[in-house]
């Protein structure tokens, strides 16, 4: 078939989470021809952190100072994780060339490169993670030499408490205090959210008049921390501005997904990534594939019936797990839902999870996913690649567990990167 | 029913009195009880004349009649029977006893274990009690002693000298997250597992199971249980076969052992009265075995039997008059807490809940509520009392939500509020593993996305 519907490229790759959007730009960078398909949703639920590696092995709860030298383990300890088949220089390149974009698009990160840095949440938590928006470093710094500090929270912003993260951070960073404040003109207002404070804050205006509420209560402290509403599309003006207004560099919290930071994160890909040259066709889901008997898969494309056609040489699978829909899960089995590639997985339901849900040794299903070949590619029922290529790449691989072993990110743009790199290799 | 003549009239009488004087508790939907393709054709048959025999009206219905009156029932319908029947708001029940004893001067010590008793002259002298939060000890002294610990009944009898032989029956239970059908449906065939659906509020339950067990350490539903109730009861309402369910739960009834012990089942669920002067203590009774339907008539019997022996002659009279609906039992009822917003018109009463739609003012009232009865507000105890953590997010995102209000509210200090969110997840947990594909197990992906993955709340 090659109607007018139908459109050629290089390389397909399903899925718009991290490990899709990188993906694509990893293709786009080596001058295929991309086309990115998926709804863009769970990007929003991003922390926007990047995790590189943050604790090995789970059950022993070890967080690494030193991402790097925790992969090391990792790969030696468990031979199957993703990351043993990559190489340490392409998890490094595959970082420089993201977070490149990412500062190109505005939202530049911050990262220590030999080392983790701890970040605190929400919850009043500490997390261990690897590379932070820009509009978070102040807090990794101040944190470190626990340095007096103002935590302000929002009247009408639910969720977040500045009283709740000093009351449970008391014992690590003893010199916090908080305030509340009313965000400027919103003293109307019943509820708040911090998507709409954002927006208000790319206005220079704006910032001066959170400034003259914030600064009365700045007094000693020598860092100011608020949920993460620094602007949506400026925040190094926003974090300049208010540093200095208030006399004492700033930071954020990112909040409960889905949070500011999640939002940055996808609308930076969704508007550089089509200058990059990638065709993003973000409302439409993969109906039906087969590959065709010119060596093209053949992508039936629609919401509920056909609208488009694509044509891809290569196809990157990166569709996520039950969130992203790449896996489904009914009663008995856990299918692979776009080319039903055998799922490696607990034998049944009573083994998927463990009796208590915070069980430090992680749930098995979440080790659930595709078995792959070096290249990246998924295996059919045979152990074989199930095509020449077909790769996978994210949170859909086998024996991984990204949220217990704070790697997602880091999953997500290796093996991105390295999923790319087999394409490249394989099509010469 | 057919087994148990005995408890299906005690049962009958008794709704009509609770209808009465707790109706705010009860919705009085209905019933069926329905046969299907494979089913027993003459127990259907035999169905009507039980009925009469045990003073139950009935209602023949046509298969085509009960299919409109039911539409989720199966096309595979052979025989349907329409009868009385109403669903109970358990939470709101309890709640609401509760706090009329306390209006009427009783004391409530919550997390409260009996950990002996001192006996002298053929009496109990004093109670020992100690609070398990806390670890502080009390002693009560009391005229008379009435042990109502429900499956704990033969433990506590047992630690003033007295064996009553229980037998424990575990059974588990599935919530919807949509109600299903308007009455009550029942399978008509012998007792067995995922014979009813049960519509309670906007949600449905379907159960039972009824498993022999030894020890009441660790009782939660399993994935053997829910698979088996959802097969057994789709074949009366297949939908239930994707239907996505919010939770699962399991309880025990305690049996009083006859010796003919068969099923579970056989064993009769009316409940014992059992006066301990035989066993040498004249001020102890356990009332146990029985079920919600005739709490309170278990109740009347042992009040009875206390008050004889202590010479009051007064009736009972919560036969007659109405149970107060309290203020702090009304937020069990799934869909009042949004109605009540929407009606009460200020959106500065933010919801924290947003599932349920309950409001700060709701949570305020319940903090309140519970100091009062002597207790602290926790997630759980919120819980309970309210329709947080029952909703689609399972307690993920309120239960964050309710933390971080509660420290602004002074009412938890330091690590306080993530020990109690990491038990309160835990807690939720139970109820959600045994049911987690579909949609609920992309639900507990997001969940654990963000209480481990961001939050680590694991470490």
């Amino acid at each position: 078939m090659s109607d007018s519907n139908t459109i050629k490229f290089d390389v397909c790759i399903i899925g718009t989470g991290m490990a899709g959007m990188a993906s694509a730009l990893f293709a786009a960078n080596r001058g295929l021809s991309t086309v990115q398909v998926g709804s863009t949703g769970e990007i929003m639920f991003a922390s926007g952190f990047l995790d590189l590696l943050g604790v090995h092995p789970i059950e022993e709860k070890r967080s690494w100072d030193n991402p790097w030298e925790g992969i090391g383990e990792l790969c030696k300890d468990i031979p199957d994780h993703p990351y043993a088949r990559i190489e340490e220089q392409d998890v490094r390149a595959a970082f420089d060339e993201f977070l490149s974009f990412l500062q190109d698009a505005g939202l530049p990160y911050k990262r220590r490169n030999e080392r983790n840095c701890l970040v605190i949440t929400s919850l009043g938590t500490l997390k261990n993670t690897y590379c932070v928006p820009q509009t978070v470093w102040n807090g990794v710094e101040a944190l470190e030499t626990k340095k007096p500090c103002l935590l302000v929270d929002i009247r009408g912003f639910k969720g977040f408490s500045a009283r709740q993260i000093a009351a449970a951070l008391q014992g690590v960073w003893p010199d916090l205090r908080t305030a509340r404040i009313f965000f400027p003109e919103t003293e109307h207002m019943s509820e708040v959210y911090t998507e709409q404070m954002a927006r208000a804050l790319d206005s220079p205006q704006k910032r001066e008049k959170l400034i003259a509420v914030v600064k009365p209560y700045v007094k000693d402290a020598q860092a100011v921390g608020m949920p993460a509403i620094f602007g949506m599309s400026r925040t190094s003006e926003v974090i300049a501005d208010l540093s200095e207004g208030f006399g004492a560099p700033v930071f954020e919290i990112p909040t409960m997904p889905p949070s500011v930071s999640g939002v940055r994160l996808k609308e930076a890909f969704e508007e550089r990534i089509p200058d990059k040259g990638v065709r993003l066709l973000s409302q439409g889901q993969v109906l039906s594939v087969h590959h065709g008997t010119d060596d093209y898969f053949v992508l039936d494309m629609g919401q509920e019936t056909k609208e488009r056609t694509i044509k891809a040489r290569g196809i990157i699978l990166a569709s996520g797990r039950f969130l992203g829909k790449g896996l489904h899960a009914d009663r008995k089995h856990i299918r692979e839902t776009i080319f039903d590639l055998p799922v490696t997985q607990p034998p049944d339901r009573t083994l998927w999870h463990r009796k208590d849900f915070l069980d430090s040794r992680g749930h098995p299903i979440n080790r659930a996913g595709l078995e792959i070949d070096d290249s990246f590619r998924p295996l059919d029922s045979t152990g074989h690649p199930a095509f020449k290529l077909l790769f996978a790449a994210g949170s859909i691989l086998a024996h991984q567990d990204w949220m217990r072993m704070k790697c997602g990110s880091g999953l997500a743009l290796a093996t991105g990167f390295a999923a790319v790199q087999s394409f490249v290799s394989l099509c010469k | 029913m057919a087994s148990d003549p005995e408890t299906a009239k005690e049962c009958r009488e008794e709704g009509e009195i609770l209808k009465r004087v707790a109706s705010n508790c009860i919705e009085n939907t209905g019933g069926l009880f329905v046969a299907v393709e494979g089913d027993d054709e003459k127990y259907a048959a035999d169905f009507p004349d039980l009925c009469s025999r045990c003073g139950i009206p009935v209602r023949e219905l046509d298969p085509k009649e009960a299919r409109e009156l039911e539409p989720t029932l199966s096309p595979k319908v052979i025989a349907a029977y329409e009868v009385e029947d109403a669903s109970i708001d358990p939470f709101m029940l309890s709640i609401a006893n509760i706090d009329q004893a306390l209006s009427l001067g009783c004391f409530l010590l919550c997390h409260t274990r009996v950990v002996g008793f001192e006996c002298r002259d053929r009496r109990i002298r004093t109670v020992h009690l100690k609070n398990t939060k806390t670890g502080e000890d009390i002693i009560v002294e009391a005229e008379q002693v009435v042990n109502a610990t429900g499956a704990w009944a033969g433990e506590v009898a047992a630690l003033a000298g007295i064996s009553i032989d229980l037998l424990y029956s575990k059974g588990s239970l599935l919530i919807t997250d949509n109600r299903i059908a308007t009455r009550v449906v029942n399978r008509l065939r012998p007792s067995s597992d995922g014979d009813i659906l049960v519509p309670g509020g906007t949600v449905s339950l379907l159960g039972t199971t009824s498993i022999r067990i030894d020890s009441l350490d660790d009782i939660r539903p399993t994935i053997e249980e829910m698979d088996n109730i959802i097969d057994q009861c789709a074949a009366a309402t297949p939908v239930l076969k994707k239907t996505r369910y919010i939770r699962a739960y399991s309880g025990v009834r305690p049996l009083v052992a006859s010796k003919s012990a068969g099923d579970d089942r056989s064993v009769s669920r009316s409940f014992s009265l059992l006066d301990h002067v035989r066993d040498g203590l004249e001020n102890f009774v356990t009332i146990t075995g029985g079920k919600l339907s005739t709490y309170r008539y278990m109740a009347e019997k042992t009040a009875d039997l206390v008050c004889t022996r202590m010479g009051v002659s007064k009736p009972c009279v919560t036969r007659t008059e109405p149970l107060p609906s309290s203020e702090t039992s009304r937020w069990t009822e799934p869909g009042l807490a949004p109605k009540e917003w929407i009606k009460k018109g200020e959106p500065e009463d933010l919801i924290l809940c947003e599932c349920e739609m309950v409001p700060r003012s709701v949570v305020d009232g319940i903090v309140t509520s519970i100091r009062e009865q002597g207790g602290r507000a926790d997630l759980k105890t919120i819980g309970l009392r309210s329709r947080i953590g029952k909703g689609t997010c399972q307690g993920a995102f309120c239960g964050v939500r309710i933390t971080s209000y509660m420290y602004d509210e002074g009412e938890l200090h330091a690590g306080e509020g993530l020990s109690d969110l990491r038990r309160f997840l835990n807690e939720r947990w139970k109820g959600i593993r045994p049911i987690l594909w579909d949609g609920s197990l992309i639900q507990e992906e997001l969940q654990e996305a963000m209480h481990c993955g961001l939050f680590g709340l694991e470490l």
